[in-house]
């Protein structure tokens, strides 16, 4: 990196090397007794050779892995507008809750009857996902989005061949999410696409077309990615019914619609809930997912193990399709899920009240529609409002700059707020994709609102070599994407400087 | 030298004899910026109309190649595997992904001449 300074530092900005290009080997923190007099049993698996662990001491590496963590950028330093992901803050009661002894230490093969507790926490759990949604029965194991669309996917295929179906299509409209058309790829049906229409929706016309005997489900995004809740889903559903086909929803986008919509009210039959965004669970780095399916009635006998069950002697875990009276499929996951997202889940959602859950979402639209009002007049909005929880620009007000959506992102770097989804959904050209979630305070929407605008001006005003250059003031300069993707340097060596950079 | 055709899914095709060489476009490349893999079918596999018969990845986007008309696989580019920024420096050339032997000359009928191509990008705005 260019630098002026002696120290490669940039003031509070620390430069730091990898950890194995510090320190020296042999040097330690600890001082242990030596082995003492031993009979050596490990014969021919003896190692001959160094091990190449660093050897620091424990000041610098506590300042190592403190300098590293400044460097980061999370939902918890500032903005993280990033669409689709529903990056909003993780309540610390949460994480008090998780970190209760009693629910932190459980070990997954614990007698049941010693774990009462928690099963009791994964009921109450499903049974308020259940309530938000007006689903039957839920699957709560799936460990995160895509693993969910699988899972639902999965239950669908098991119902139409329980009937002796053998459907092969699956309908993918533009609108919905990328991993939508490989989640059913991975279950073996091919994808057919349905176009958006002009108002940035599932092109209804087009697909009461195509539907027919062979299509299996559809799968749609509500509200989908273009940030608009699709109006004609409760006519979607209906015509996917009559035609014998099942309707997948992608709950990715939950958030907007929580105590508003009952999924299971549209005629909806399978949808996974994205724990780790709508309900507040750390992600992106920071957790696991979780993905837990919601399934109408026609779909619930067939539901995988493991589920909880509650009888007069307790709480107990249906693990086999033997033990259990209805017809699962099978099972997705070892153990029962994500335990501790589920523990922040109800902690989320008990804190909040059904009414609150009602406001965060009802906030989260607000706050989208917010941005939507305060940068029509300077970017180009795909499609008009009002939109739900985000709200999608495209780079036509870029036209006559040079700059491109990729600089005007590298740009926001340089303010220090994490850049909007970009180039995704492909519907428009050089899409910018916002989602300011409930989180953001009126005074960081506005001050948001204010500096994207004076980006807008500054690019429309031709200051293309500052938009190219960008990011200067981050840590480092602009990756070169291109050849970190097509010659990956996967594995750093010693004496290896390149690969640090 | 045979004729250069197009589809509206931004792919050309040169046929000779019975076989077609086919590529994407220099505009389907510049939309989608520094390509960085290129996923190629078997050799022998048979498409038909429509089908999905590659996967290109860029920076910013994946998309599909689609097989313009029926046929079987007769040969890859394997040039792409290690250098895919061929298709942004020669998408027209060397830049090219497979070959297919076609199984129907009517469906050859449908594809876009040189002029048309050009007036459907420009449609595009």
């Amino acid at each position: 990196m260019a630098t002026e300074t002696f120290t490669g530092h940039r003031g509070l900005d620390m430069d730091e090397p990898l950890i194995f290009e510090q320190g020296a080997a042999g040097m330690s923190g600890v001082d242990l007794p030596g082995a003492g007099e031993f009979e050596d049993r490990l014969g021919d698996a003896g190692r001959e050779s160094e091990t190449g662990l660093p050897g620091l001491s424990e000041p610098q590496v506590v300042r190592h892995y403190l300098r590293l963590s400044r460097n980061n950028y999370a939902i918890d330093a500032g903005m993280y507008p990033l669409g689709s992901c529903t990056m909003k803050h993780n309540p610390r009661l949460n994480e008090k809750l998780a970190r209760l002894a009693g629910l932190a230490d459980l070990h997954p093969l614990q007698p049941l009857s010693t774990v009462q507790g928690a099963l009791a926490l994964i009921d109450q759990c499903a049974d308020w996902l259940k309530t938000l949604t007006g689903m039957d029965a839920i699957a709560m194991s799936p460990a995160a989005g895509a693993h969910g669309e699988l899972c639902g996917l999965m239950t669908i295929r098991a119902a139409l061949e329980a009937g002796g179906d053998g459907r092969a299509i699956v309908l993918v409209p533009e609108s919905a999410h990328g991993t939508n058309p490989a989640s059913a790829h991975m279950c073996g049906y091919k994808v057919e696409t349905i176009p958006t229409n002009g108002r940035g929706r599932v092109d209804f016309g087009a697909f009461n077309e195509r539907l027919g005997p062979d299509v299996a489900a559809i799968m749609i995004t509500n509200p989908n990615t273009c940030g608009l809740f699709e109006d004609e889903i409760i006519e979607i559903a209906d015509a996917a019914h009559a035609a014998g086909a099942y309707v997948y929803c992608d709950g990715a986008n939950f958030n907007a619609i929580v105590g508003r919509v009952r999924p299971g009210d549209l005629g909806i039959d399978a949808m996974h809930l994205n724990l780790h965004k709508t309900f507040s669970a750390p992600h992106g780095g920071g957790g696991p997912g979780s993905g837990p399916v919601v399934l109408s009635g026609a779909l619930a006998p067939f539901a995988p193990v493991p589920y909880v069950v509650s009888a007069d002697d307790g709480y107990a875990l249906v693990e086999s399709a033997e033990a259990s009276d209805a017809s699962p499929y099978g099972r997705m996951k070892g153990f029962h899920g994500q335990f501790g997202v589920f523990v922040r889940t109800l902690s989320y959602m008990m804190s909040m009240g059904a009414d609150g859950l009602a406001q965060a979402a009802s906030d989260a639209v607000l706050s989208a529609n917010y941005i939507l009002a305060g940068l029509s007049d300077d970017l180009t909005l795909s499609y008009e409002g009002p939109c739900m929880h985000e709200v999608l620009f495209d780079d036509r007000f870029l036209a006559e700059t040079e700059v491109t959506t990729l600089d005007f992102a590298k740009a926001m770097i340089d303010e220090g707020v994490h850049p909007m989804t970009m180039y995704f959904p492909l519907v428009v050209h050089g899409a910018l994709l916002m989602e300011p979630t409930e989180t953001e305070s009126l005074a960081s929407l506005d001050q948001y609102i204010g500096m994207v605008k004076s980006l807008a001006r500054r690019a429309k005003q031709g200051e293309v070599a500052a938009f190219k250059e960008a990011p200067r003031l981050a840590p480092r300069r602009r990756l070169d994407e291109t050849t970190a993707a097509r010659n990956p340097v996967l594995r750093w060596l010693p004496g290896d400087k390149a690969a640090a950079e | 030298m045979a004729e250069i055709k197009y589809t509206e899914e931004h792919e050309w095709i040169i046929v000779e004899g019975d076989v077609a060489q086919i590529g994407i476009t220099v505009y389907a490349q510049e939309q989608l910026g520094d390509v960085v893999f290129v996923e190629l079918p078997a050799v022998g596999a048979e498409f038909t109309k429509d089908d999905q018969a590659s996967v290109v990845e860029s920076v910013k986007a994946a998309a599909e190649v689609y097989a313009p008309f029926d046929g079987e696989v007769v040969e890859v580019n394997d040039a792409l595997e290690g250098d895919p920024g061929l298709v942004n420096t020669e998408p027209e050339g060397d830049g090219w992904f497979f070959k297919l032997k076609v199984a129907d000359p009517s469906q050859l009928e449908d594809l876009l001449s040189a002029e048309a191509y050009k007036e459907f990008v420009a449609g595009l705005g």
